[in-house]
């Protein structure tokens, strides 16, 4: 049941995920990530280059409440691009292995030709609900 | 009461039909391959979510951390 009621914090959680292309929910900062899934996953995102906004949930506990309601995913960290959910640390891993992320990111895709043909995840326009 | 990697498994392939799991884990982390028929027709997010709905808030919480890899049955050889 995902009523209209007016949430603040929601609102201001969905307002960064469309404003930054791409943002990182995470445990901790880029610099002191508290969680090891963070930590990896802000490397692969670091070792590509591509600047990324970085929250830390930890500070509130209201924040992580709010952002799995929104998303739909239950766990830290999450990467958003394009105002879309790409996934978690595994998903992450795994597209960073097969080079989709690259694409994701609009970056040259070192080892595309590797990566199945299945889904390319196309990096919609801004849209803040995630349908899926 | 801590999960174990059987319930884990058993409670994944109860709740998605047809699913075959396999789960390592130590009792706080783990780590699941699962393959099932209806991933065919979702993308990856969607099909990481379908596992996930399985345990609801138990991931974070009772069950500290749920790494995912999912598969189509025919690639899971």
């Amino acid at each position: 049941m995902s009523d209209e009621t007016t949430n603040p914090l929601r609102e201001e959680i969905a307002g960064a995920i469309s404003e930054n292309p791409v943002i990182l929910f995470m445990k901790g900062t880029p610099d002191q990530p508290a969680c090891g899934f963070s930590a990896r996953t802000v490397a692969i995102l670091q070792s590509l280059g591509r600047p990324f906004a970085a929250v830390d949930v930890l500070p509130d506990p209201r924040i992580r409440q709010e952002l799995a309601e929104l998303s739909n995913w239950p766990t830290i960290p999450q990467l958003f691009v394009d105002g879309e959910l790409v996934g978690g640390c595994d998903i992450v891993t795994e597209m960073y292995q097969s080079g989709e992320l690259q694409e994701t990111l609009g970056l040259d895709a070192v080892s595309a030709e590797a990566a199945p043909e299945a889904q390319a995840q196309e990096a919609a326009p801004l849209s803040i609900e995630n349908r899926l | 009461m801590s999960a174990t990697p059987e319930e884990l498994k058993q409670r994944i392939e109860a709740g998605i039909p047809g699913a075959a799991a396999e789960v390592t884990g130590d009792g706080h982390h783990f780590y699941a391959v699962v393959s099932a028929p209806e991933f065919s027709g979702l993308n990856r997010i969607a099909q990481h979510r379908r596992v996930y709905e399985v345990f609801g808030s138990e991931v974070g919480d009772r069950i500290h951390a749920l790494s995912i890899q999912t598969k189509l049955p025919q690639e899971a050889a």
